[in-house]
């Protein structure tokens, strides 16, 4: 059961510097199609445009980012919404409640001079009407026990909290109305590894709990590796890559997710660790065809004039890639 | 530098008030081709509408307006240029020096800078125009404000000292031997100037308000046409119950015009200079 | 499960305040010492830097007037004024006597209004300029502070770039041009307000309805100039805070939780940006309290500012030094006290 679809998803920032009109193709005609009650990665260098496309599935689009084409649908009550047919109260409705976002730099989203109680109260209000001041109160210390987070942090103000435990606060602010659907945007980033490791766990928790869906976006293929049941692949704003957690880390099909793969220590392995030669292109310069083509060790001639299609080669497995057409036999060769 | 002008003339606020100064600095300039002396009075019979003998009439004391205007718009700049030319000398030097010293010196500087800065001004003012009044003329005025002028530019200045400061090249500039001097006026000033120039028209402003303000309690030199006691012998002849409004509405309006434009400057030299409006303006070319 | 990661004892809690207590009230305190002690200090050593002697100037100006006097009456003139402006004796014993009298708040005897002592006349001139001064302030800072946030939120909307436009016009002016174009505007041109004073000649104070709105209708004029010149300021420095703080972190992350628009505005943009303005209010109010002199001048408004003008006009020294110095008083008095309250509005002061 599909929970969130994007169909050929196009979104680009056009700026204007120095006189001259330059486009960041951040996301390139991405199809997505998330599944209820699991955890989707997306995995990716920096700069791939996976903050990008986050936005754009939320509909969080601003200047000088804009929709080029594509559209986007939420499943709310066996009901399609096309989310960017919604007037913007109908937005505003939707957020928190269906779908919550956790935003990158989650330290410091948070609203210096207000208590967290009064915050959590602002984002109940917005959206739950008529509980009072006591009602709210005791849901959110309620909420916050059952996630393991001590109920005094409530009256504490945020400076006042290190970074690990705003973090924590905010995800548990994003599980606050039981969304259907929760993004995450790097959010164990910036934390020490024993903080990290809380995180993942509060997410973990709270998708057992509320059996939702979560969308979890990072470079860490570690972090992939612990929490998620899918992982897609971005490159230069492509999706070339999709397919079960296990699929991806032991049988890779795209050659920028073997490189991705074994870039990775394994414990014990003490040989020297090979990363794709060259560095990811400017997503204002692309190149033609398919992107990777210039790192791409297996290259020919149709991947610098064609971009391949993101097709299912079996057992719910996608990739971009001609080597899954044409290629089998000139690795063989 | 043509360009910079250029870009500036893009803005309508630029564009306006330079005119509008351009146009004031030549009817002071006029001043040069008066046919009567201004500290003389009757030299014109008294309380003349505006005619083409009297372009605004003239006023209680016998004097013709319109000339009488020219000068005082000419004694005002005077006034202010020199309040703003030397406030920005002292503000630049304790700018600098704070900046660059550091520590003791710059606490002790930003101390002063800060209580001229919170003080009531005007009283200290009055206090010490009260003093000279004697002496008093377009100099020494200008010369006293500018003795108060100077305190939130060298804050100004100061904080991009430090700013520069931390930069490279001060220190690729110190290790190959350049004096502290040579340094600060060769490397800094450029950065410096651009500031100075529209604090110095805000300062101008300020200067000629203040004027203005003297004048009304007499700490001026009444006879001496400026805007300010223009104003003054105006209203002390009560120029509102007689109805002579030319009288009085020339200098109030000549200042309202001058002020909005010295300001209108200012914002759009400071918006020009300023990185961050910088960057939006070029997105909207 | 993950609780223990931060601390929040409140034994550190208690160590903190106390750190705060010290680092941040003890040299507020200080400073306000020391500022008083200087301000004063430099208005009893000013009249006394003058190249010409007050009491010299005072003879000269009764000269002027057309008043005999002769030479030994000036003798014995000479010798009182000295005693009355505090020049007899050296500077030494004057510097003592000064303070002296400072601690009695005894300013002396006015000239002006001779031998009215000088507190006397600031006490009757006080409060009008004080109401005047506080509640104009509080207007114009709120208002020019509510209305600039919201421009500076709703950047594009049609009417803000219009009040805009307005204040680029309003903001150079200084306040005498300003009060004295609204007093021929609206008192000799429209005849809708008295024209001057702080009530109608000859009237008796009393708390009755009729005296209150006599007591407003001259004060309306004086108060509209400051509140206007005031909240011009405010509404600008407003509006450039809040389109920085509109790119916080915190903000664009309400706007992601569907929180309500009006509630952003107000407690996510405009409660942070006041923080600075805050700050600002106190390093202007000697700005304020100047212009609300020169506004009362204009008006006559019978505050300490027509005090002031009577005390140039006759050269009564003793009067303006008494005005300087509770001006500076009451105005480092007034930045101690913001000063001391801001750590209520900005909850993280205490863990610097």
């Amino acid at each position: 059961m599909s929970v969130l679809t994007a169909e050929k998803l196009k979104s680009f920032y056009v700026l204007d510097i120095l006189g001259a009109e330059k486009v960041v193709k951040a996301v390139n005609e991405v199809d997505l199609e998330i599944r209820e009650n699991e955890i989707y990665g997306i995995a990716g260098e920096s700069g791939c445009g996976k903050t990008t496309l986050l936005k754009a599935l939320y509909a969080s689009i601003e200047p000088p980012l804009r929709l080029i084409s594509g559209r986007v649908f939420y499943v709310r009550d066996s009901q399609e919404i096309d989310v960017y047919s919604l007037s913007k109260e109908e937005k505003r409705r939707l957020r928190w409640e269906y779908i919550a976002y956790i935003p990158q730099g989650a330290m410091s989203v948070l609203n210096p001079v207000i208590k967290l109680k009064q915050t959590y109260r602002d984002f109940l209000d917005s959206h739950v009407a008529g509980k009072t001041k006591k009602e709210a109160f005791d849901m959110t210390r309620e909420h916050i026990n059952k996630l393991g987070l001590p109920a005094k942090i409530l009256d504490a103000y945020p400076h006042q909290l290190s970074g690990g435990m705003r973090q924590r606060v905010t995800i548990a602010l994003a599980a606050l109305l039981k969304p259907r659907i929760m993004f995450a945007d790097e959010p164990t980033t910036a934390l020490d590894v024993v903080v990290q490791r809380g995180v993942i766990q509060l997410l973990k928790g709270i998708q057992e709990i509320l059996g939702n869906t979560i969308v979890l976006v990072t470079h860490d293929m570690g972090v992939h590796a612990n929490l998620t049941d899918r992982i897609g692949i971005m490159y230069a704003g492509k999706m070339i890559e999709e397919a079960k957690t296990e699929e991806i880390f032991g049988n890779s099909l795209h050659p920028y997710t073997q490189y991705l793969i074994n870039s990775l220590p394994k414990f014990g392995d003490k040989g020297s660790r090979e990363s794709a030669p060259g560095s990811p292109p400017s997503l204002v310069d692309l190149p033609s065809g398919c992107p990777f083509h210039p790192r791409c060790p297996y290259a020919f001639d149709i991947c610098t004039e064609q971009m391949p299609e993101f097709l299912d080669v079996g057992n719910h497995h996608k990739v971009a890639c001609w080597l899954m057409k044409e290629g089998k036999d000139a690795i063989a060769s | 530098m043509v360009r910079v002008v250029k870009d500036l003339f893009k803005d309508y606020r630029f564009a306006f008030s330079f005119s509008i100064f351009c146009l004031l600095v030549i009817f002071a300039a006029l001043s040069t081709f008066s046919p009567y002396d201004p500290t003389f009075w009757f030299h014109a019979p008294r309380n003349l509408p505006a005619s083409w003998t009297h372009f605004l009439g003239t006023n209680s004391k016998g004097q013709d307006i319109f000339w009488q205007a020219t000068f005082a718009i000419r004694n005002s700049l005077i006034i202010s240029v020199i309040a703003g030319v030397v406030s920005r000398v002292i503000a630049v030097l304790v700018g600098l020096v704070a900046g660059y010293r550091g520590r003791t010196t710059d606490r002790v500087l930003m101390f002063i800078s800060d209580g001229l800065l919170v003080m009531p001004l005007f009283l200290i003012i009055v206090l010490l125009a009260m003093l000279v009044r004697e002496r008093m003329n377009l100099v020494n005025l200008g010369l006293l404000l500018a003795f108060f002028g100077w305190a939130w530019d060298a804050r100004v200045i100061r904080s991009q000292v430090l700013s520069l400061r931390e930069r490279e090249f001060t220190q690729t500039a110190i290790l190959s031997g350049t004096g502290t001097l040579k340094l600060v006026i060769k490397e800094y000033l450029p950065f410096v100037t651009p500031l100075v120039f529209s604090t110095l028209i805000n300062n101008m402003s300020w200067a000629i308000g203040m004027e203005i303000t003297l004048s009304i309690v007499g700490l001026t030199n009444m006879d001496i046409p400026t805007l300010g006691t223009m104003l003054q012998w105006a209203i002390s002849y009560q120029s509102l119950l007689l109805g002579l409004w030319t009288w009085l509405l020339t200098p109030v309006i000549l200042s309202i015009f001058l002020f909005i434009a010295l300001y209108w400057l200012s914002v759009s030299i400071s918006e020009y200079l300023d990185p961050r409006t910088r960057v939006q303006r070029v997105g909207e070319k | 499960m993950l609780g223990g990661y931060f601390l929040f004892a409140s034994e550190k809690e208690e160590a903190l305040t106390f750190t705060f207590v010290r680092r941040y009230f003890i040299p507020r305190l200080i400073q306000y010492f020391l500022v008083i002690f200087l301000g004063i200090t430099a208005v009893f050593f000013i009249p006394r830097f003058a190249p010409t002697d007050p009491v010299q100037r005072t003879i000269a100006e009764l000269r002027s007037r057309g008043t005999y006097l002769d030479p030994a009456t000036v003798q014995d003139m000479v010798d009182d004024l000295r005693e009355l402006y505090g020049l007899g004796g050296s500077w030494l014993e004057q510097y003592g006597t000064f303070w002296k009298r400072v601690f009695t708040v005894d300013f002396g005897i006015s000239f002006f209004q001779f031998p009215t002592p000088v507190i006397d006349l600031i006490r009757t001139a006080l409060p009008w300029t004080l109401s005047l001064l506080i509640l104009t302030t509080m207007l114009s800072w709120v208002i020019g502070n509510v209305i600039g946030g919201v421009a500076g939120y709703f950047a594009r909307n049609r009417w803000l770039r219009i009040l805009d436009s307005i204040a680029m016009v309003i903001r150079p002016m200084p306040y005498y041009i300003f009060a004295l174009a609204l007093l021929i505007l609206f008192t000799y041109v429209l005849r809708w307000f008295p024209i001057a004073g702080g009530t109608a000649i000859g009237r008796k104070a009393a708390f009755n309805l009729d005296f209150i709105l006599d007591v407003l209708k001259h004060a309306f004029l004086p108060a509209l100039s400051l509140v206007i010149l005031g909240g011009v300021i405010w509404f600008q420095t407003m509006k450039l805070i809040v389109q920085n703080v509109n790119a916080e972190d915190f903000v664009q992350y309400a706007k992601l939780g569907g929180i309500k628009e009006r509630r952003i505005v107000f407690r996510y943009v405009i409660r942070n940006a006041m923080l600075p303005q805050v700050t600002g209010l106190g390093l202007s109010l000697g700005q304020i309290l100047s212009g609300a002199l020169i506004t009362e001048i204009v008006f006559s408004y019978p505050g300490l500012g027509t005090l002031l003008f009577h005390a140039i006009i006759t050269g009564d020294y003793n009067l303006i030094m008494g005005i300087t110095a509770i001006s500076i008083l009451a105005i480092t008095t007034m930045i101690l006290v913001i000063d001391l309250l801001y750590p209520l509005w900005d909850p993280r002061v205490k863990y610097r």
